[in-house]
């Protein structure tokens, strides 16, 4: 069975750049698509943003809340705690 | 020592603040959640994923109106409306504040009304945060726009004719009709339908459109409130989930709503439609487009999921399906018949714009739209420019013009009749048929603008009589782009033609 992407768009400011990049490290089949004005990033099933990655991409640390201040919208089930922020479709089971 | 504690925990800790009423019956106390028929077992199952505590909201929210006010205020002391695009970008904007800012508002009440009334504090906490987001949506929206409204027509009003105006009425019967709804059916209605399956819809385009317009303060008005919007899809998904999963019985009931929803949602939706193809002078991505990524794929990949609660895709997809390549055209023709009693200006399309159209509506738009264009725009060389003189028949339900066709035949006006209590209704489609047919008695009180004009309730009975009733400025906020004082002032700033007159003097 096909299974269906989820999506992110965060919006085209500095933050959001090391959040990009830490999907990319943390999610290999993740694809970006630069709009105007944002980035759009699909994934097959899943797609997680890591506090550790991001807080090393960025140099000081970053609370997955921050979130907020860059999301313009998604698609999928969300889930988020201290260190990580995931969206996913079907049910949710923790992963490494 | 103490330690700090999670944010799962933190959550449960910060939002678990309601109690067991006893001087009165939790049931006097919240009368509004059981007569939907939506079955709860138990109210602690319900959890906002992001698991957003007041404190932290506070923070965030605070943060995003010093970016964002910093950003307006550098805006207007720059003249950053001199960068647009062109002054016909404009009108987007006009149906922005008139048709949506509103609806910011509405929301706001409505999300007050639940964060009060629903029985379950996690659910109640969601709700007024998202109520308290809906009224900063509405105070930006305006504060940022008010710029506009110092150096062109059709924004002065908006308010005003958001309860009056006849393509207005379009949006706000959707909020009507979802705030005398129940608490529960409200959630389906705003919380999941507007909010996750179309929000995208609305404001992916109009601020991917500003950006690609020069439009600098909207793109950040629109993307501080959207950063909210992520929070309110979670709620609206986790409210529909929440009901799914507390009993059997609740999945009809919610399956009903959903379609209705969908139904109501897109309708509203066509006026984005004409937007985002006509009124943006340059086009990130067509209407067709847009509902392909954020409806067929995303929306598929959301009914997907919900399947396994015995959720089905909503009704009527398979009209959404074919009227996508002709939705945007025939709303477009509608406003442009019709562009006297609109606070807005219409044009004919240039050569450009229609190749564009040609591109991205190969199948129709050379076919059934381009040389209705055509003809209109000979007529206006002619000096005979067409007006429709008469008022249209409006869908009693959705309150749109009766301006859709068949999908078989796209010279046919798609045309529906229901009989109730010996009179006659009219709806554009058999969507808007089937939710009257389930609840008349709550359609047959519609207030539908043309009505009220034939009825004599909107300040007498010509043309005159009701654009002064709307309070328009006559000549200034409505008829053709081309010739009007917007067209004047926006030539002038770019250093062509005559310099207008003063917009305070006008």
């Amino acid at each position: 069975m096909m299974v269906d992407n989820v999506f992110l768009a965060l919006q085209s400011v500095d933050e959001a750049r090391y959040i990009v990049e830490a999907i990319e490290d943390d999610n290999p089949e993740a694809k970006i698509e630069y709009q105007p004005a944002m980035m759009r990033i699909t994934a097959p099933g899943r797609l997680t943003i890591k506090r550790s990655t991001v807080s090393e991409k960025m140099g000081r640390d970053w609370d997955p809340q921050e979130l907020q201040l860059v999301l313009v919208t998604f698609g999928g089930n969300v889930d988020e705690t201290d260190d990580e922020f995931t969206l996913y479709w079907g049910e949710y089971s923790k992963q490494d | 020592m103490s330690k700090r504690l999670n944010l799962k925990e933190r959550y449960k800790h910060m939002t678990r603040l309601g109690w067991e009423t006893t001087y009165q019956s939790m049931d006097d106390v919240f009368p509004y959640d059981t007569y939907e028929g939506i079955k709860v077992k138990d109210w602690d199952a319900w959890e906002d994923p992001f698991r957003m505590t007041m404190d932290s909201y506070w923070k965030y929210q605070g943060e995003k109106e010093k970016k964002l006010y910093a950003i307006i205020d550098a805006f207007a002391q720059n003249n950053g409306h001199t960068n647009l695009s062109d002054g016909r970008y404009l009108n987007a904007l006009k149906l922005f504040l008139q048709g949506v800012t509103p609806l910011e508002y509405q929301a706001h009440r409505g999300f007050a009304h639940n964060g009060r009334h629903m029985r379950g504090e996690g659910a109640r906490v969601a709700c007024q945060m998202q109520s308290l987001d809906e009224l900063r949506h509405a105070q930006t929206q305006i504060h940022t726009i008010s710029h506009y409204n110092k150096h062109f027509n059709g924004f002065h009003e908006f308010p005003h004719w958001h309860d009056r105006v006849w393509y207005l009425s379009v949006p706000k019967s959707f909020f009507d009709d979802a705030r005398t709804a129940g608490p529960f059916e409200f959630m389906i209605a705003v919380g999941f339908s507007f909010e996750y399956v179309l929000t995208n819809l609305l404001f992916v385009p109009f601020m991917s459109g500003a950006a690609f317009n020069g439009d600098l303060s909207t793109v950040t008005f629109g993307f501080s409130a959207q950063s909210d919007e992520a929070r309110h899809m979670t709620l609206g998904l986790e409210a529909m989930k929440f009901m799914l999963e507390q009993h059997e019985d609740n999945v009809p009931i919610v399956q009903r709503w959903i379609d209705k929803w969908t139904w109501r949602g897109y309708k509203v939706l066509s006026l984005i439609a004409a937007m985002q193809d006509y009124m943006l002078p340059e086009s990130p991505m067509s209407w067709k487009e847009a509902w392909e990524v954020y409806f067929e794929e995303n929306g598929g990949a959301l009914f997907n999921d919900l399947a396994r609660y015995g959720i089905r895709p909503p009704k009527y997809l398979e009209v959404c399906a074919a009227e996508k390549d002709h939705l945007s055209h025939q709303v477009w023709g509608v406003l442009y018949n019709y562009a006297a009693p609109a606070a807005m200006h219409t044009w004919i399309p240039d050569d450009r714009k229609l190749d564009w159209l040609s591109e991205k509506y190969p199948d129709t738009f050379d076919k059934y739209y381009r040389p209705r264009f055509l003809h209109w725009r000979e007529m206006e060389k002619q000096g005979k420019r067409f007006y429709n003189g008469s008022l249209p028949m409006l869908c009693q339900l959705c309150q749109i013009p009766m301006a859709f066709t068949e999908m078989d035949d796209f010279t046919q006006t798609c045309f529906r009749t229901s009989e109730y209590k010996d009179d006659k209704y009219h709806f554009c489609s058999d969507g808007c048929k089937d939710i009257f047919d389930y609840e008349p008695e709550k359609y047959v009180q519609a207030w539908l603008p043309v009505h009220q004009i034939y009825q004599g309730n909107c300040g007498g009975p010509t043309l005159d009589d009701v654009l002064k009733w709307y309070q328009f400025n006559v000549g200034s906020d409505n008829f053709d782009y081309v010739g009007s004082e917007d067209e004047a002032r926006w030539n002038d700033l770019q250093g062509k033609g005559e310099k207008p007159a003063d917009k305070s003097a006008a």
